[in-house]
């Protein structure tokens, strides 16, 4: 399981560095969107892979069963998540703006601000 | 988009949407749930209805202006982190009293409900600005 | 008082919220926007004085214990940095007054740059390498937004690639993180300085160094440092020259303390690998920008590329990791905030004289002619920014050369010689062709009484050079705090102490598992 994650990671991040060098901008964010969800997996895969319970402490109990999950990567995944969220929704509205001020999509014609 | 099935749909689906994220945000914090999955799906409610029938149409649906929604969501998260700061405790304690409720006995109010329902604002606010952006610039 | 640490990112939050409720009223705005950067000021100051002592303050959020929740820590350096930022915010808010255009305004101009520092004073003040995270969202996509605020083709350009390459970097650094805290278990920065110790103590340095690399592409990425600095001289001169000036003060030196923080307190195992490759990327940092500089014509494009080789002296400090060094960086970066972000000011004015930024045209006057006081006013920044003595650039660059003769690293000191040199030469070139130089025919129309510069714009500026030639003349105090912080990072063991408690100090002694 373990390596068919980083596998994965490996695979998206790659998927998500191709799309970025591509000359698209519109597949640039969709290299962007490949990047975050990479990062992602990797947070989950790198905090230890256990089959467990949700750490959830039940009513009347002071700590979780055990053998619970680890929250930790779960929080941080969830918070990685709503950001990636609001910077892609962002990056939707620029890149409609700089295809409608530039005219094309192809990134090699952005050279207005290079000289 | 003009589409009478869509539109039809529409008008039934907002107000179910509106009040199924009312109830995930508050469930949300003994439940899966909370303000962010809450105002992602009032937004999409709002949405749907732009899609329908125009982003024109969505703004006087919503009344309020979006910026001022942001902005009370805002003072409502950080209101919250402060009353704590208040009663000499650090920032983002979370405080709690009971309050009688006809019909549900004791209910437990605290400083992270009140947080949860000023992240459901921002995140309305700052979706349906993206979306009716994005709704005008295609129209 | 305990909520210290946490003020100056709640006074901008609070600002800008205010600013939004009251968006319909520009006036309302501008009193609110210069109100609460006043408030954070004053706020910075307090939190100085309190530091300067020696003492670290912390605050852990909700209540929460170190190391389980988010920890506030703020240090000497840490308070420092948010004293300069408060600054140029000020500076740059009450420029804006007089500078910024309505439509940008009106679209959430003020509230915005109050959710940037909010963003950048959260990133100096937080004791959570995932909280470091979060701040750096917040400032990024505030900046985005300012950058791309007007949308017009030059911004837009420029703001495709200023996202692009700072959401990679945002991606490296997140699984940077992640990678973290598999390997080590935690997130506070306190408790991974400590675990990081435990980690190579049991032979596992090889894994901790690797991340430590990640997070140095990810910071390096955000401080502009070669070879990752293109993304910054092809957007920085693209917005408002309010907005550049702001993210030329501040930006990349959130990614420089991120830097300073993360290769001092957490990653200081294996200094024969990690600040090897340090010092000399600092050098070509340095040497490369200096010389995209020489060959610019654009007064922003210019200013942009020294921003890049003034990284070079900052990282420098943190590379050679003595104490001088050490102090070297912070006085550096003191210095370097409230240079950068005049010179961007003036740059502003000198345009709005001008007509034009090109410095290869002649412009519709000269500023010398025109307006001398202007012309003096980036006199002292210039000429700071190049070393000249006894302004604030000639002690930091002093201070960190010192430094590097102690170390023997001969090679350095003629390099940062040298860029100094290449420096000055690039400020007298602003100066002969933007300043002195009065064209022969007329360019467009002659200035009219509408045109002089506004108090508001002038106001901010005088009072940075003034800032500029007080560190210059009284350089001690600045001296003997930035002393101070150097100890303070030098010895992670004050940091942690402060953070977790005495008994997380020795190491293998009291962890708590996670």
């Amino acid at each position: 399981m373990k390596l068919l994650l980083a596998l994965l990671v490996g695979g998206l991040f790659a998927a998500g560095i191709y799309l970025i060098v591509r000359r698209s901008i519109v597949k640039l964010i969709m290299g962007l969107i490949l990047l975050s969800h990479g990062a992602n997996l990797l947070i989950f895969a790198s905090g230890g892979l256990v089959r467990a319970q949700a750490p959830l402490v039940e009513p009347g109990a002071l700590t979780p069963e055990t053998p619970h999950a680890d929250p930790v990567p779960q929080a941080l995944i969830l918070t990685a998540i709503v950001i990636g969220f609001g910077v892609v929704a962002f990056m939707m509205v620029l890149v409609s703006r700089a295809y409608r001020a530039v005219g094309t999509d192809d990134t090699d014609e952005f050279t207005g601000t290079d000289h | 988009m003009n589409s009478t099935i869509l539109q039809t749909a529409t008008r039934y689906l907002l107000p179910l949407l509106l009040v199924f994220s009312i109830v995930v945000m508050l469930q949300g914090h003994n439940k899966p749930g909370g303000g962010f999955i809450g105002g992602l799906i009032g937004a999409a409610g709002f949405a749907l209805h732009g899609m329908a029938f125009g982003p024109n149409a969505t703004r006087t649906a919503l009344r309020a202006d979006l910026v001022v929604v942001m902005a009370l969501g805002l003072a409502f998260a950080l209101v919250a982190g402060c009353l704590a700061l208040a009663s000499g405790q650090p920032f983002l304690t979370g405080l709690w009293v009971s309050v009688p409720f006809p019909g549900f006995g004791e209910v437990k109010v605290g400083t992270p409900l009140v947080f949860d329902i000023g992240v459901y604002f921002v995140v309305i606010g700052v979706v349906m600005t993206i979306v009716l952006s994005l709704l005008e610039e295609n129209a | 008082m305990n909520a210290l640490p946490i003020l100056p990112v709640l006074i901008p939050l609070g600002t800008a919220c205010l600013g939004m409720l009251g968006h319909r009223s520009l006036r309302a705005q501008q009193t609110v926007s210069i109100a609460g950067a006043v408030a954070l000021a004053l706020a910075a100051v307090a939190l100085v004085a309190r530091t300067a002592t020696g003492e670290i303050l912390t605050m852990d959020a909700g209540g929460w214990s170190a190391p389980f929740g988010i920890t506030f820590v703020a240090d000497a350096f840490g308070a420092i940095m948010v004293l300069l930022a408060a600054v140029t915010g000020l500076a740059v808010v009450v420029y804006s007054v007089a500078s910024v255009d309505l439509p940008r305004k009106r679209f959430l101009y003020y509230p915005l740059t109050h959710v940037l520092l909010a963003g950048v004073c959260g990133a100096f003040l937080t004791g959570d390498i995932f909280n470091l995270y979060v701040c750096f969202e917040i400032l990024l996509l505030s900046s985005f937004v300012l950058l791309s605020l007007g949308s017009e083709r030059g911004q837009l350009e420029g703001a495709i690639k200023y996202v692009t390459l700072n959401l990679i970097s945002s991606a490296i650094f997140l699984s940077a993180a992640g990678l973290l805290y598999g390997t080590l278990g935690t997130l506070n920065m306190a408790h991974l300085s400590v675990r990081a110790a435990e980690a190579v103590a049991e032979g596992n340095g090889n894994a901790v160094t690797i991340v430590a690399m990640l997070f140095m592409v990810s910071f390096g990425i955000k401080a502009a440092v070669f070879p990752l600095f293109f993304w910054l001289p092809a957007s920085y001169h693209t917005p408002p020259f309010a907005v550049s000036a702001l993210f030329a003060g501040l930006l990349t030196k959130v990614g420089v303390y991120a830097i300073v923080r993360v290769f001092t307190l957490i990653f200081v195992h294996d200094t024969g690998y990690t600040h090897t490759i340090l010092l000399w990327v600092a050098a070509l940092t340095m040497v490369s920008g200096v010389l995209g500089a020489a060959a610019q014509t654009e007064f922003r494009r210019v200013l942009s590329f020294h921003i890049i080789s003034q990284i070079g002296y900052m990282i420098l400090g943190v590379a050679l990791l003595t104490p001088l060094a050490v102090a070297g960086t912070v006085f550096y970066i003191v210095h370097h905030i409230v240079v950068k972000a005049n010179l961007f000011l003036v740059a502003g004015v000198a345009h709005r004289i001008r007509g034009t930024s090109d410095l290869g045209r002649a412009g519709r006057v000269g500023v010398y002619a025109s307006a001398p006081l202007v012309a003096i006013l980036f006199m002292i920044p210039a000429m700071s920014l190049a070393g000249v003595p006894p302004l604030s650039g000639f002690w930091a660059k002093l201070i960190l050369i010192r430094a590097a003769l102690d170390e023997r690293a001969y090679v350095y000191v003629a390099v940062a010689l040298l860029v100094g040199i290449m420096t000055l030469f690039s400020m007298t070139k602003i100066w002969a062709e933007a300043f002195w130089k009065s064209p022969e025919e007329k360019e467009g129309d002659p200035p009219t009484k509408a045109d002089r510069t506004p108090m508001g714009m002038l106001a901010p500026i005088a009072a940075l050079a003034g800032i500029t030639v007080a560190i210059g003349l009284a350089a001690q105090p600045v001296f003997e705090f930035s002393v101070l912080a150097a100890g303070q990072l030098l010895n992670p063991e004050v940091y942690v102490g402060a953070a977790l408690g005495e008994a997380f100090v020795t190491p293998l002694q009291g962890g708590v598992e996670p």
